[in-house]
């Protein structure tokens, strides 16, 4: 059956066969391909022998460099640790109003908030920390605080969030939905009287009288908030589901309640220390002790507390 | 008569099943899925009904094969009419999601965000275009080189319009969120359950076919093709074991659970790509190029070497898609070294490939499908070497979860599994259509260089994309922290997500041309043109062997 003849062109012997017109040489194995393949059978021999690679019965070889993916893991954490270790003592065994003291301290801990705050917060408030109006993530770069800017308040909040199940301190409160208690009247003259506290429409006397009944005690008679209750600034141009009449309206009738969560349990609190100084650190924070004192303010607030 | 009423009796049962199922289910996408189903059954009924001609069956719509004298190349015909249209088809896709990833308010919910359009893109370019071009070729090279008709020829067409329907049930699903969340095995535990019927008889008329053939030896591209089927079907079997929630519901549950389930997975999806768009593709290498070439094949023993080596050692590397996982650190060392003394194996078929060129080597100039062909193989060897470097782990560390494995995967797919696949059709559809030459041989040359520039954007910008977002997540300042946030990577990207779409428009740019260029040449027109080199057909020498001989022992 064998049919071999020489192939002119490269004056190879071909193997004999054929197949539809196909016919097959009889070349060697390239050489170079060959020791190549060796090379790498050699490389993986010698690999095997160095590194964890052959399953016994209840383990599997260990290796000669007594390399493991989690001790090289640990190793490199441990080295970085320990690079930071002083800082991070300091910075936990410094009380959090006293961290702006020491300046060198203070930008240490926004350096290490700025790290976290890249991997835990961005989702929500933004790589640039502006958050969302559309989803009511607050915007944490103006000085406006729902629920207060210091140090100490930002702390309390990222410790334990706001409506978060998780925690039993957690920041809690509830705006109650004004949906059929007020008749379309009613509800036109109260959102525009809220919009005339920031200078948005004009003040209309039945809208103030509602709102001295229904909204003052908490907002404050003249819209400007109450940090203590989480009670929104509304006397001031930032808002946390927007500004517009149909969003203050629809705030009115029902009202959202965003949930921010704890991060105790997810954390460790020098970085929840960390990540206070960075967010304080963002253009808004407040100083504990005295009066609250507006640093670089993004609107033109006249009075800073809240969000709306 | 008797067998036309036990198959209408079969295929009315399907039907009577699917509106039950229809009725039943809670599920919303399993009903219309059993709608398709049913649909399907009752196309075949009237079929059936309106061929029932004992005379004129063999005319019928599944068309019979013309004898023994002729060979059975209906399926192989269909076969590439789909492999262009799932080729189209899953280009665009893959186009409006490269878009969608550079300008995300291209999500169209819920039917047409990336999610559900990204499995369809990756289903219909390997399975649907990748799956048909195997199927066809497999069926034309098969007869061919066995110089024999296809065995069970009534099994061949179930095979090739069963598959179809796995196309179908497959990418209505995922646009209906119907999957079990495994890369490249979405489909759910029904659809799966259908494959495995098909792919058994596509086996069978496979390993039939290449029973009865009238020559001694078998040829090194059927090797190819029966590893691609045999270890298809063990990969499909295992990595879908699950458990359905309900048998009127989509939903099922995998067999294996944490690790184990990921490396089921991977050990699935690396071989996937070695025996699905390795294997099968090498197969159509080793009939379409020697014969476009006419030329002997470089080194019969460099391919039988190179065929065992490969798959020996490809079953075992799918651990390196889980390295620094919590898969155990020997199974990564395993991946590792394996997919390392791959690398030569790979080769050996890239050589054996482009070597065939030798006494040829002028057919690159003047033949647009040999130069289609040479870019394939060398677009193969590219990434047959980038593999196993992104396989060890150093490398690895650095190129995972980036795009730098997209552009790997990409210069695979467009350059060697796409590239060969033109190649293919161009060379089969004269002859099977039996025209005297395609209707543009210049118009293969826009092709080809459309698509090779596309390539080119595509490879390049998703390396650039891959390393610069593998050192932004690793970049720690002096101070100790991480620099970049997640969507300070997404930012610097975004000028290589336009780059890498604009690549994949002239890739599908390329792909219209071809299919113009071949429904013209179906239509028996032919363009005035000034002549390229083409390869002769002997239409007469184009014939199975009609008898045996004298019994020839097979040596």
């Amino acid at each position: 059956m064998s049919n071999k003849r020489i192939d002119q062109p490269t004056g190879t012997e071909t193997v004999g066969h054929e197949w539809d017109g196909i016919e097959e040489l009889n070349t060697p194995l390239p050489r170079w391909w060959l020791w190549t393949f060796y090379a790498c059978i050699a490389f993986s021999v010698v690999y095997v022998v160095l590194y964890p690679a052959w399953p016994m019965i209840d383990k599997a070889t260990a290796g000669t460099l007594g390399w493991s993916s989690r001790g090289d893991l640990a190793k490199e954490m441990s080295a970085a640790d320990a690079a930071r270790q002083g800082m991070i003592a300091q910075i936990a065994a410094t009380d959090i109003e006293a961290l702006p003291a020491s300046p060198e301290l203070m930008a240490q801990a926004i350096a290490g908030g700025a790290a976290a705050f890249k991997v835990n917060c961005v989702q929500c408030h933004g790589a640039g920390a502006a958050g969302y109006q559309e989803y009511g993530y607050p915007n944490l770069n103006d000085n406006d605080w729902i629920w207060g800017g210091t140090l100490t308040d930002i702390e309390t909040t990222l410790t334990h969030g706001i409506r978060w199940e998780g925690s039993d301190a957690t920041r809690v409160n509830y705006m109650p939905a004004f949906e059929g208690m007020f008749d379309a009247g009613q509800v036109a003259a109260l959102t525009s009287h809220v919009l005339s506290l920031s200078g948005k429409a004009t003040p209309n006397a039945a809208g103030a009288t509602l709102f001295s009944e229904n909204c003052a005690a908490c907002h404050g008679p003249a819209g400007a908030g109450m940090p203590e209750m989480g009670a929104p600034a509304l006397n001031d141009a930032i808002w946390l589901y927007g500004g517009s009449e149909a969003a203050v309206r629809k705030q009115i009738l029902a009202p959202r309640h965003g949930v921010m969560p704890g991060w105790k349990d997810r954390l460790d609190p020098v970085t929840i220390k960390m990540l206070a100084a960075y967010v304080h650190s963002r253009g808004g924070g407040q100083q504990a002790a005295p009066a609250a004192e507006p640093a670089t303010d993004v609107a033109q607030a006249p009075k800073a507390e809240t969000d709306g | 008569m008797e067998a036309v009423v036990r198959r209408l009796g079969g295929w009315a049962f399907v039907l009577l099943f699917a509106i039950i199922a229809i009725a039943l289910t809670p599920d919303s996408g399993f009903a219309i899925h059993m709608g398709i189903v049913g649909l399907a059954a009752l196309i075949v009924i009237i079929a059936t009904l309106r061929s029932y001609d004992p005379l004129a069956k063999a005319q019928g719509i599944f068309k019979m094969p013309p004898g023994p004298s002729r060979y059975d190349d209906d399926v192989i015909r269909w076969g590439v009419i789909a492999t262009m249209f799932w080729g189209l088809a899953g280009l665009l896709v893959g186009v409006v999601i490269a878009t969608q990833l550079a300008f995300p308010q291209l999500n169209l919910e819920p039917y047409l965000n990336f999610g559900r359009l990204r499995p369809l893109h990756t289903s219909a370019v390997i399975f649907a275009f990748g799956g048909n071009a195997l199927i066809a070729t497999s069926f034309y090279v098969v007869q061919r080189t066995c110089r024999t008709t296809l065995a069970f020829p009534g099994m061949a067409r179930f095979v090739f319009w069963g598959y179809q329907l796995f196309i179908v049930l497959a990418a209505t699903g995922y646009l209906l969120g119907i999957t079990q969340s495994r890369e490249y095995a979405e489909p759910e535990w029904y659809v799966d359950l259908w494959l495995t019927i098909v792919w058994l008889a596509y086996l069978a008329v496979y390993v039939g076919t290449i029973l009865r053939r009238h020559e001694p030896h078998i040829y090194v591209a059927n090797w190819f093709y029966l590893a691609f089927i045999v270890t298809i079907a063990m990969l499909h079997v295992v990595n879908n074991l699950a458990i359905p929630v309900s048998f009127l519901g989509a939903k099922s549950y995998s067999a294996f659970a944490g690790v184990q389930d990921a490396l089921t997975q991977w050990w699935y999806g690396h071989n996937a790509v070695g025996f699905f768009l390795t294997a099968g593709f090498l197969a159509m290498m080793y009939y379409f190029v020697p014969k476009q070439a006419g030329r002997p094949v470089y080194s019969y023993r460099l391919s039988i070497i190179h065929f065992w080596s490969l798959i020996f050692l490809y079953i075992w590397a799918g651990p390196h898609h889980l390295h620094y996982t919590a898969l155990p650190d020997w199974a990564q060392t395993l991946g590792m070294v394996f997919s390392v003394m791959l690398w030569m194996p790979s080769w050996g078929g890239m050589i054996n490939g482009l070597m065939t060129l030798n006494g040829a080597w002028d057919k690159v100039r003047t033949d647009p499908i040999i130069r289609m062909m040479v870019l394939a193989l060398a677009f193969y060897g590219m990434s047959t070497f980038e593999g196993p470097m992104l396989s060890i782990k150093a490398v690895n560390s650095l190129s995972h979860y980036t795009d730098w494995t997209i552009g790997h995967v990409h210069s695979g797919a467009l350059g060697w599994n796409g590239m060969i696949t033109f190649a293919c059709v161009y060379f089969l559809v004269p002859r099977l259509w039996n025209k005297p030459r395609l209707y543009s041989l210049r118009m293969i040359n826009w092709h080809f260089w459309l698509a090779t520039l596309g390539i080119v954007f595509y490879a390049s910008s998703m390396w650039v994309a891959g390393i610069t977002q593998g050192l932004m997540w690793r970049e720690y300042g002096s101070d100790g922290y991480l620099v970049n946030s997640f969507i300070d990577t997404v930012t610097a990207l975004h000028p290589m997500y336009i780059l890498r779409a604009v690549g994949g428009l002239m890739y599908l740019a390329g792909a219209v041309i071809m299919a113009y260029n071949i429904w013209m040449t179906i239509a028996g027109k032919q363009r005035v043109e000034a002549p390229m080199g083409d390869t002769a057909h002997d239409e007469a020498a184009d014939r199975p062997i009609l008898s045996e001989p004298q019994a020839q022992p097979a040596e």
